[in-house]
């Protein structure tokens, strides 16, 4: 997380620079020519820090190639895109959270309390829809409750989200008994089952997500603000942007991703449990950081934030297919979480 | 005279940025050495490279006599500059003493000594002047003006033979910074050479001794006298250009219609505020900082929740503590702090110029990619904001046309009431004139302007009444006309001048 430390004094200092060209009409001639680094180009923000993101992909791929014969497989990607789909989808909420400048610890969990209020004896009496239903209120009530806190009771995001984390684990486990939960109703077992045109249907639910969450994201105002809110939150306020407001919608957005992971993840496992969605926010988190989102707010995209999951889960499937423990395999997530924002601070700090 | 610090050619590239291009620069033991320019001249950057935060690509620093190099802020440090930052960079939670040795505590195996740190701190601050600080006083719960005397002892703990003070009167009312003229002069005395910056001319006439001004990143006059160079002389260098230093006279008088009616406000640290706003009348609120001018300010646009009073847009009551309902009855605010709460840093310009309209520029929530940009660009271009890209991160513009941003935002959004809280803090002369044409230009368009500012003659200048608060009261209220300046410092004083 060196970027979150020393990224800023850098840019502080390059701003009071820069604003040296744009005074005189010489310097200024020069300055309106010069845009980042090719580096910091390739590194930094949008489109170019995803190509960066790619390339570390398309090297995965390589050495999956290398090492195992069945990692280029149809089959082999979409498990892969199977497997990324659940985190992909609260990574989309986490994504919201973030770049509006809060932390949402509690996504697992609440992930596993929808799952669990979902597939109780009585939930699923009702049929299919009421389960999903069930499971979508069950997030957003969760994450409005974070976002009611954290907006009007002025409670860090971190120990709000940490408490929400602690008590949906206690809530689900007692809905549940500790047991697991099977999924009797057929509609929701064949969401994981159906395929269409050869894809499983957890991946268009996948993609339909991300889809709504890059235009709510990018291309509307609730977007914009939340750019806005993350980046400064005074000179929001002060702009005239319910500041309060935004911020408890933020955690119910991230609350609704939960809802429909956990109908996906109950479908995947046939089971609702308490057991599900365990240390899911530390790796929706990574993902968001090293798809280039600032942890401060205000910056980030949310294709960045995919591609780190789909970096992820790669990894895991070569650790899959090479056998390897998977001690090695979290160690080596560490290493590229760290190596990831080490090269952004890097790509920053050329850029004035 | 000697030259203490010499600094000859001195270049600074950031990737696209020449920030100094050939920056000389002397420095004699025991003077006070004003630096002056315009935003963006380049003076924070030669800052950075005197202490060692910045390393020069050419260029060479003499100090006392030796060709030096700075590799980081230690080397500076133990050589004998210390800088004194605009932010001041001190550690909040600790206490005076503690901050006075930060870095450098008298120890004994690792333990720190505080009887020593404290005897110490004292020692100092007698020899400033201000033996009432308490060494055990908690650094965060002094005034600014305490806090100054604080980084200055810390400056006299490493025997710093040269400091360097950044718009140390900022922040400072008219008291304290004769005390800190005080200060200063005694520095010098003891033979403690002073690079002092400040944007306010009269304070270089107060204690300079010598000037340099500095513009484009480049020396263009060095060691002019302080005292004696012509005020026109000075803002031709710092400008090049010769500035129309006079605020316009208002075309019209002020219309009839009341925009805007305080009645009674009261907020912590001030009551009984009424006050009313006519369509094309600019109101300025004169005072010192922490005399309740930006808190009623800030009260009346709704980011601060009233006690007690009412604030009524063209007849109608506002819910008071809602910035949502002030903005939407047609106010808005450029603040105080542009930086921390004016600006998105990160963002470009145009994003900055349409947050507060963003609703205008969607259908149904629903942005089409740069939708704002035309429009944008169309403000700014009124605004002469420069260089007129909206696309430009706007944390990479100039202090005065950022300040364009700010005002270019409620230009876009077409607001009934305009409140400006400092509108030319940190903004150069020739910005300056820019947004005092701007101010009456909106006004003869029949917004209600609400002006504060701690320069009188701006005030003065600018508004058609005039507000004099002290200590969180309205102690005069008169027509612009009706007062000159030495007739409002006294008001402003209070007691305190008499």
């Amino acid at each position: 997380m060196s970027e979150q430390t020393t990224g800023r004094a850098p840019a502080e200092s390059a701003a009071g620079a820069a604003g040296a060209g744009v005074t005189g009409p010489r310097a200024g001639g020069a300055a309106r020519d010069a845009g980042p680094s090719p580096w910091g180009r390739l590194f930094l923000g949008g489109v170019g820090h995803n190509l960066g993101l790619v390339a570390v992909l398309a090297l995965l791929a390589v050495v999956g190639v290398a090492t195992a014969d069945t990692f280029a497989t149809t089959a082999n990607l979409l498990t892969i895109l199977t497997s990324a789909s659940i985190i992909g989808v609260i990574t989309v909420g986490a994504t919201f959270v973030i770049i509006g400048g809060g932390i949402d610890l509690s996504v697992g969990k609440l992930m596993a309390l929808a799952s669990v209020w979902a597939t109780t004896v009585a939930t699923q009496s009702f049929g299919p829809w009421v389960m999903v239903f069930c499971a979508l209120a069950v997030g957003a009530a969760g994450g409005l409750v974070n976002g009611l806190l954290i907006a009007y009771g002025r409670i860090v995001p971190f120990i709000v989200t940490l408490a929400m984390l602690i008590s949906a684990q206690g809530l689900a486990e007692r809905i549940s008994g500790r047991r697991s939960q099977i999924v009797t109703d057929p509609a929701i077992a064949a969401i994981a089952t159906t395929r269409v045109l050869g894809i499983p249907l957890l991946v268009y639910l996948f993609a339909a997500v991300v889809a709504v969450g890059w235009v709510v994201l990018n291309r509307t105002t609730f977007g914009r603000r939340t750019f806005a809110i993350g980046g400064n939150p005074e000179a929001a306020r002060l702009a005239g942007l319910d500041v309060r407001r935004h911020t408890a919608a933020l955690y119910v957005v991230s609350g609704l991703c939960c809802g429909v992971a956990a109908i996906m993840i109950a479908s995947l496992t046939t089971t609702g449990s308490s057991t599900h969605g365990t240390l899911y926010e530390l790796d929706a988190i990574a993902a968001v950081i090293i798809g280039g989102t600032l942890l401060s707010g205000g910056r980030g995209t949310l294709i960045g934030s995919i591609l780190g999951v789909l970096v992820f889960t790669t990894i895991t499937n070569l650790f899959v297919l090479n056998n390897l423990d998977t001690d090695v395999q979290n160690i080596a997530k560490g290493a590229i979480i760290v190596a990831a924002v080490l090269v952004q601070a890097r790509a920053r700090r050329a850029t004035p | 005279m000697t030259s203490l610090l010499t600094v000859r050619g001195i270049v600074k590239t950031f990737p696209g940025v020449r920030a100094l291009d050939g920056v000389d620069l002397d420095v004699a033991a025991g003077e006070v050495h004003c630096l002056l320019g315009q935003n963006g001249a380049g003076k924070s950057t030669l800052i950075k490279v005197l202490a060692g935060a910045h390393q020069p690509d050419a260029g060479e620093l003499t100090w006392a006599g030796r060709p030096v190099t700075f590799p980081g802020p230690h080397a500076a440090d133990a050589a004998g500059i210390a800088t004194i930052h605009q932010e001041l960079d001190l550690v909040p939670g600790l206490s005076v003493a503690e901050n006075v040795v930060l870095g450098h505590e008298p120890s004994r195996l690792g333990f720190t000594r505080f009887r020593d740190a404290e005897a110490l701190t004292r020692g100092l601050l007698l020899r400033l002047g201000h033996p009432e600080i308490p060494p055990r006083r908690e650094v965060g719960r002094l005034s600014a003006a305490g806090q100054q005397v604080v980084s200055v002892a810390r400056a006299l703990a490493r025997d710093a033979r040269l400091i360097v003070m950044d718009e140390p009167t900022a922040v400072l009312d008219p008291n304290e910074v004769r005390n800190l003229f005080r200060v200063v002069g005694e520095l010098t005395a003891d033979g403690v050479a002073v690079v002092y910056i400040s944007h306010r001319l009269e304070e270089i006439r107060a204690i300079g001794d010598r000037v340099t001004v500095l513009k484009d990143g480049a020396t263009v006059a060095r060691d002019l006298p302080a005292r004696t160079t012509p005020t026109a002389e000075v803002i031709r260098l710092m400008t090049g250009r010769p500035v129309e230093h006079a605020i316009p006279p208002p075309s019209a008088p002020p219309g009839e219609e009341v925009v805007l009616e305080v009645e009674d406000l009261a907020g912590p640290g001030f009551g009984g505020v009424s006050f009313t706003v006519r369509a094309g009348e600019v109101v300025g609120l004169a005072g010192l900082v922490g005399s309740g001018r930006s808190e009623i300010v800030e009260t009346v646009y709704g980011a601060r929740r009233a006690t007690a009073g009412t604030v009524r847009v063209r007849g109608r009551a506002l819910r008071t503590g809602s910035v949502p309902a002030a903005v939407r009855a047609g106010m808005g605010l450029c603040p105080e702090e542009r930086k921390s709460q004016g600006l998105l840093l990160h963002e470009s310009v145009a994003r900055n110029v349409s947050l507060a309209a963003l609703g205008r520029f969607a259908r149904a929530g629903f942005l089409g990619p740069d939708a704002e940009s035309d429009a944008a660009r169309a403000v700014l271009a009124r605004l002469d904001v420069r260089p007129a890209d909206p696309s430009r991160p706007v944390r990479t513009l100039s202090g005065g046309n950022q300040q364009k941003v700010v005002l270019a935002r409620w230009l876009l959004r077409g607001g009934r009431v305009l409140l400006l809280d400092e509108p030319t803090r940190g903004v150069d002369v020739g910005a300056r004139g820019e947004i005092y044409a701007l101010v009456r230009q909106l006004a003869e368009q029949g917004v209600a302007v609400v002006v504060v500012s701690s320069e009188i003659p701006e005030v003065l200048g600018l508004a058609d009444t005039v507000l004099v608060v002290r200590e969180g009261r309205v102690v005069r209220t008169a027509p612009a006309a009706e007062l000159d300046e030495g007739r409002v410092l006294d008001l402003v004083m209070g007691a305190a001048h008499v």
